[in-house]
């Protein structure tokens, strides 16, 4: 994995500096990171690359996870649905059963620590320790929107939420009006992982030549599994509606739960609306195909994500990391990936995502400068760096009131 | 506001006044929700009056940081929203243009915005029938500043113009923008240490009057090291 040296040529060499000199005023900090799985999903990904950064500069970090049981995970799948406004039915012993679960792992888990970091709803009840542990500072780190959550489940996790020293979230528009802290602090993305490295053109089009996408014509893609909320069908009429003045192909990519069956529906459908279209091209790519991703998005005229809801929408600081000049809903976190008219193109219809597409295809170097500053402004704002800064930074806000915080030199 | 630690005040031993050492530091920034969301100009007014003085500034000026390779810079908060995303042009051009400089508090910055953007409303009675949809509101984000020493120190003119080329765009920022608006100070960091320290009242006035809302981080990196850069030659040749 690299250190941290890895990131200065990318990052900038005074951010790393900055890093390091912050770090040191948490030297031997005892952090544990707790959330309910080690492998596969964002925020495992995250804290695989986090925690030995941590450790990198000083912060004596760990990571644990909890340990459920099937009928628990069936209970946090309808939280996590239900947070995010899908009404669920979650009868009483549902209730129950995540209490329960949470009681035992707080037997198990060493929380002999001075900041005890949780992600997600799954190990929330863990803050009950609390008062066995006065000295802990508490965090709750909500991956979620949380913007619209059914007001049932939010108000059974509320009253756990208000018992940590702070909350964080992706986006001011996931916050909620509560009198605690609540901190912003965006996700990122990892400039040397597989899905974000530099690539030459020989890698690229050997993905391309593999997955049979002709590089004839200008590409434009969309990265997201077959969901409604993503709106495929709503990518290719807005793509249908460009190819009637400009050649161009269009790829699909992405993937659905095989247990997901409005995936398959969704799927269905797409195929349906692509039907006698040879230039629109549907890959249904396995979840690791990071670097199939990559080399699709630097292969991309004009990378979209036309979703009618968004988490945060990370594929968006992906294809902005690439240069590649973006269209994108506003929804969820792209607003604050993409400043319309300077660092992409902000939609709201398939309308405007055909008339932006058209202006991005026919003037390159208007596509050209916008991609640019797209990159540098996810240099700036979305980076692992940027990411790792604001968590030093809270844990030594934690301690202070004000908002001001003066450092002497170590 | 740079010179205030202990540490600072080691003397230069440069002639009968010693210098006191210019600390550079740099400015870490923590944002924090305040909860509050507007999706009309009535609500962004009346949230306007009773928001946190570090609101007023986080809005008007943390965008010259997190976009400062852009040029020309994008607009201040207020104005990219009330332009871009509810559509009244007119007035976010008008927030867009206020000069920043002119005030001296935050209290003051506060009754110029509040003040244009009423009188454009009573102008303009169909502005405030418009409204954005959910998610694309108004958020008031308050700001924690961290403010750490940097290892770049200057007792000398040559010093200062070393650690100037290399210290980041969020240290500039720090003695460019906070120390007169958070901190109080009549003009910027640089200004004050060049004329007070180093006895250089000319240079210090020409920093001083530097608008730094015209200009990138980087620009503004540029001309002030021109500025210090041509001093140093008057000095050598006079010398010479």
């Amino acid at each position: 994995m690299p250190d941290l040296a890895a990131y200065e040529p990318i990052a900038g060499p005074s951010v790393v500096s900055d890093l390091r000199e912050l770090a040191k005023r948490l030297a031997g900090r005892r952090v544990l990171m707790v959330n309910s799985t080690r492998l596969g999903g964002g925020v495992a990904e995250i804290l695989n690359r986090m925690v030995p950064l941590m450790r990198e500069v000083g912060v004596d970090a760990r990571w644990d996870v909890i340990e459920g049981t099937d009928p628990f995970y069936r209970v946090t799948k309808k939280f996590h649905n239900a947070l995010h406004g899908k009404a669920e039915e979650i009868p009483p012993e549902m209730f129950e059963t995540f209490l329960e679960v949470g009681r035992s792992n707080a037997q198990r888990i060493d929380l002999d620590v001075d900041i005890a970091f949780i992600h997600d709803p799954q190990p929330i009840t863990l803050v009950e320790q609390r008062p066995k542990r006065p000295a802990v500072k508490w965090i709750w780190r909500c991956h979620i929107d949380v913007s619209r959550p059914i007001r049932t489940v939010w108000q059974f996790l509320e009253p756990f939420v208000k018992r940590f020293d702070a909350a964080i979230y992706s986006s001011p528009a996931f916050a909620q009006r509560m009198d605690m802290r609540q901190v912003l602090v965006a996700p990122s993305i990892d400039p040397l992982s597989e899905k974000n490295r530099e690539l030459t053109p020989e890698e690229i089009d050997a993905v391309l030549a593999r997955l049979g996408v002709p590089k004839d014509q200008p590409i434009i893609t969309q990265v997201s599994r077959f969901d409604y909320l993503k709106d495929p069908i709503g990518v290719i009429e807005a793509f249908k509606r460009v190819r009637k003045s400009v050649k161009c192909r269009l790829v699909l990519a992405g993937g659905t739960a095989s247990d997901d069956p409005e995936g398959e529906e969704v799927l269905a459908k797409v195929r349906e609306q692509a039907k006698g279209h040879p230039e629109i091209h549907l890959l249904m790519l396995p979840a690791d195909s990071h670097l199939e991703i990559n080399a699709l998005q630097r292969a991309s005229a004009v990378v979209v994500q036309k979703s009618i809801r968004e988490g945060f929408g990370l594929t968006v600081s992906e294809a902005l990391w690439k240069a590649r000049p973006v269209v994108a809903s506003a929804v969820g976190g792209i607003p604050l990936q993409v400043k319309h008219g300077y660092s992409g193109l902000l939609v709201h219809t398939v309308e405007g995502a055909a008339h932006a597409i058209k202006q991005l295809l026919n003037n390159p170097a208007y596509a050209k400068r916008l991609g640019e500053n797209g990159r540098e402004h996810v240099r700036q704002n979305f980076l692992l760096t940027r990411h790792l800064m604001d968590y030093l930074l809270l844990f030594l806000a934690l301690d202070y009131q004000t908002e001001t915080i003066r450092l002497n030199g170590v | 506001m740079a010179m205030d630690t202990q540490a600072d005040v080691a003397t230069a031993g440069l002639g009968p006044h010693p210098v006191r050492p210019f600390r550079f530091y740099t400015s870490l920034i923590l944002q924090e929700s305040t909860g509050l969301r507007a999706a009309t100009l009535a609500v962004l007014l009346k949230l306007l009056r009773t928001v946190p003085e570090s609101c007023i500034y986080h809005h008007t000026h943390f965008f010259l940081l997190q976009h400062n390779y852009l040029i020309p810079e994008p607009t201040n908060d207020f104005a990219y929203w009330i332009a871009e995303v509810l559509g009244e042009e007119g007035l976010g051009e008008l927030l867009a243009s206020m000069d920043i400089l002119e005030h001296r508090t935050l209290a003051s910055l506060r009754e110029a915005l509040i003040e244009t953007i009423d009188r454009y409303v009573q102008e303009h009675p169909t502005a405030r029938l418009r409204f954005v949809g959910e998610g694309e509101e108004f958020f008031f984000i308050k700001a924690v500043h961290v403010i750490v020493p940097t290892r770049f120190q200057a007792s000398t003119l040559e010093e200062f113009a070393y650690a100037l080329e290399h210290v980041s765009p969020a240290s500039l920022y720090f003695h460019m923008f906070d120390a007169r608006l958070r901190v109080g100070e009549r003009a910027n960091d640089f200004a004050v240490w060049l004329s007070q320290q180093l006895g250089l009242a000319e240079l210090g006035e020409s920093v001083a009057g530097l608008d730094p809302y015209g200009h990138t981080l980087e620009a503004l990196r540029a001309i002030l090291l021109g500025l210090v850069r041509e001093e140093l030659r008057r000095t050598e040749s006079a010398h010479a």
